[in-house]
């Protein structure tokens, strides 16, 4: 009973990074369509400010809202010097501009920080708390009350706010929105700024708990987006559920069944929903008219 | 006359006028100083640079200069094999030191049977050395001596049940073999063989399993990089009581780091260059350990690694070979080599034999507790 409760606890604990890095992608997507795949990358960003500051002898109050705000500025930049000179562009080609520009930043990151793996101290300590036989660390609370939060700020400002709304305006059609007076430049400034933010926020969380160097960000990415893909692409819910999801069942997997075929569920559990649900477990259907 | 042909004219003339009269012998090096294996590579090129400015500024080798030519092969085998044979057949070099990873030690290896020059890898993996090259030479002990020396320990402090938690990158794939191979021999019993993924930042399920086999007394993890670090603090989080050890993959401050105060109470097998100061006064390896540290810190103002450690011992067993040898003939310096006995370097004391490439016994291992988050030797 309490394997099974350690297993719940680290699956929710993964998951919550998951989705946290999920819910990043779900906003840039909802902007504007484009899958954007330097979102690791903030999350690096986020992580590695934030180490080199507290390294520094930063407050970690002070250090983790400065990360966070590095990693929107990065975004911002990112949309300004990438995306938008090629707004006209098909969306494949903002997508393959998107791989580019995390491969800079990247070689940029060897640069301006170091190739060492980095971490720093829990916010609130590194002493285990015990749950009825299972033990969880301080920060895996703060990681999975960060995940929550930022899906409840989502929900909130997509669907109840002027500057929300227009952002999927934009999404829907971008011509249309413009017309109807919605101004889609700063819908999608403000997109990538946030989206940004919250990929760098889940940086600044997760490294007391999975550390960070320059390299990590593809495959956190990866399964980031594995779990916006599972959870259907564009719905903040379904990012929170799909990282959640595939958190548990790498857990599980590696405590009943063989920790060699982890990923290996996590991935045919996606491909299942895929073939089954392509628009993902909360994803709405999408009809295109000709 | 515009200002490059100017220089391109200075530098000409310098070429031409500042050459000395002396011959010079060339060492050939392929590391890989950029890329994945970077953390490899770079200190390997760096220790060179520094050993050969340190030499020529001493005389070089029996009064001739020595001159380093050093490619970046990436820890690409296609690069390193263009390299080796540029080393060889354009840079007429009398030996080469190199391959940062065993993929590129293996794509140069056959190459210097054909030329007859003689090569001192860098990398970890049995492969190299069994069977027996007649020109292939390495200097790091193998991943198999660190699994024995480790079941040593373990079974010297009267357990034999061990749990394996190996990560599935190369060096953490190959180490779990080795270690699965020498478990009979080395009288242990391994019943818990669990895995995880490079960047996984959980392995609480796995060790919840190791932990609750049957009659589990000891866990081991080979792996590479950020892993062992999250096991040692999984391994600390959930409170496990049974005693952990860690591979010579993460020996270095840098695990300490990172792993915290979960760290403490760890062992693993390393080099002497962990513990300069601690070890012996009559200790053969004290002094060029000593002497390394000194060096490599007051060139680069840091702490040398490990694997900076493996090209230190590399230079000087060749260096030591070509002064034995007398000529700068590449089978001669062969032959010398393969007769080199008893050399005291970082890593261990070398003593070649034709059977024997590697040269090292289960001695050039300490193991090693970390204690107040500092290293410090288990008394054998």
């Amino acid at each position: 009973m309490s394997e099974l409760l350690q297993f719940l606890v680290s699956g929710i604990t993964v998951g919550a990074i998951y989705a946290a890095i999920a819910l990043g992608f779900t906003l840039i997507y909802n902007a504007s369509g484009v899958v954007n795949f330097a979102q690791g990358e903030f999350v690096v960003i986020g992580g590695m400010t934030a180490a080199a500051l507290i390294g520094a002898g930063v407050p970690v109050w002070i250090a983790a809202p400065l990360a966070v705000i590095a990693g929107m500025l990065v975004g911002v930049l990112l949309y300004r010097l990438a995306i938008k000179p090629a707004r006209e562009a098909p969306l494949v080609s903002l997508i393959i501009i998107t791989i580019g520009a995390s491969i800079f930043l990247r070689g940029a990151m060897q640069a301006v920080f170091d190739k060492q793996i980095h971490r720093y101290d829990g916010f609130s300590g590194d002493a285990p708390l015990r749950v009825g036989g299972a033990t969880i660390l301080p920060q895996s609370l703060w990681i999975v009350g960060g995940s929550i939060a930022v899906f409840a700020f989502l929900a909130w400002f997509l669907n109840r706010t002027r500057a929300g709304r227009g952002i999927k305006a934009t999404a829907s059609n971008r011509m249309a929105a413009a017309l109807v007076g919605i101004n889609t430049g700063r819908a999608m400034n403000l997109s990538f700024a946030l989206s940004a933010a919250i990929g760098a926020l889940a940086g600044v969380l997760a490294t007391p708990v999975t550390f960070t160097s320059y390299d990590v960000g593809v495959l956190m990415a990866l399964k980031g987006f594995s779990a916006t893909m599972l959870g259907g692409v564009g719905s903040p819910l379904g990012a929170l559920a799909g990282g959640l999801l595939i958190g548990l069942i790498e857990a599980l997997t590696a405590g009943y069944i063989s920790s060699d075929y982890k990923d290996a569920s996590a991935f045919i559990v996606i491909l299942l929903v895929l073939f089954l649900r392509p628009q993902g477990l909360f994803g709405a259907r999408i009809t295109e008219r000709v | 006359m515009t200002r490059q042909a100017v220089a391109a004219g200075v530098s000409a003339l310098a070429l031409l006028t500042g050459a000395p009269a002396l011959a010079e012998i060339k060492i050939g090096a392929s590391l890989a100083v950029t890329g994945p294996a970077a953390f490899l590579g770079d200190p390997e090129a760096k220790t060179l640079e520094m050993l050969v400015e340190e030499l020529n500024a001493n005389g070089g080798i029996n009064g001739e200069e020595v001159e380093l030519v050093l490619y970046d092969d990436g820890a690409d085998p296609n690069k390193a094999r263009t390299f080796a044979t540029r080393l060889i057949e354009e840079d007429e070099v009398v030996a080469v030191i190199g391959g940062s990873s065993t993929g590129t030690t293996m794509a140069m290896a056959p190459l210097f049977a054909d030329y007859e020059i003689p090569f001192i890898s860098l990398a970890g993996a049995v492969v190299i050395i069994d069977p027996v090259q007649e020109f292939v030479f390495k200097t790091p002990h193998t991943d198999r001596m660190a699994c024995e020396k480790i079941f040593a320990d373990i079974t010297s402090r009267g357990m034999t049940k061990v749990g394996l938690i190996s990560g599935t990158g190369g060096f953490g794939a190959s180490m779990r073999e080795q270690c699965l191979d020498v478990a009979e021999s080395s009288g242990v019993e391994i019943v818990a063989d669990e895995s995880y993924g490079g960047s996984d930042s959980d392995m609480t399920p796995q060790l919840t399993n190791i932990a609750s086999t049957d009659g589990i007394e000891a866990i081991v993890n080979p792996g590479f990089g950020q892993g062992p670090a999250v096991v040692t603090r999984n391994y600390a989080q959930l409170g496990l009581d049974m005693p952990l050890y860690q591979s010579h993959g993460v020996a270095s401050d840098e695990f300490i780091k990172l792993a915290g105060d979960a760290a403490n109470g760890i062992r693993l097998p390393a080099t002497p260059l962990l513990i300069p100061d601690q070890l012996a006064e009559d200790d053969v390896q004290r002094q060029p350990v000593q002497d390394y540290i000194a060096a490599y810190e007051e060139a680069y103002g840091e702490k040398p690694s490990t694997f900076g450690g493996y090209a230190y011992d590399a230079f000087h067993l060749l260096v030591d070979a070509i002064e034995r040898a007398g000529s700068t003939d590449p089978v001669e310096i062969r032959d010398a080599l393969e007769a080199t006995e008893e050399l005291a370097g970082v890593t261990g004391v070398y003593t070649f034999s034709p059977e024997d490439h590697m040269g090292l016994d289960l001695s050039a291992f300490r193991i090693l507790e970390i204690e107040d988050g500092g290293w410090k030797p288990v008394e054998e």
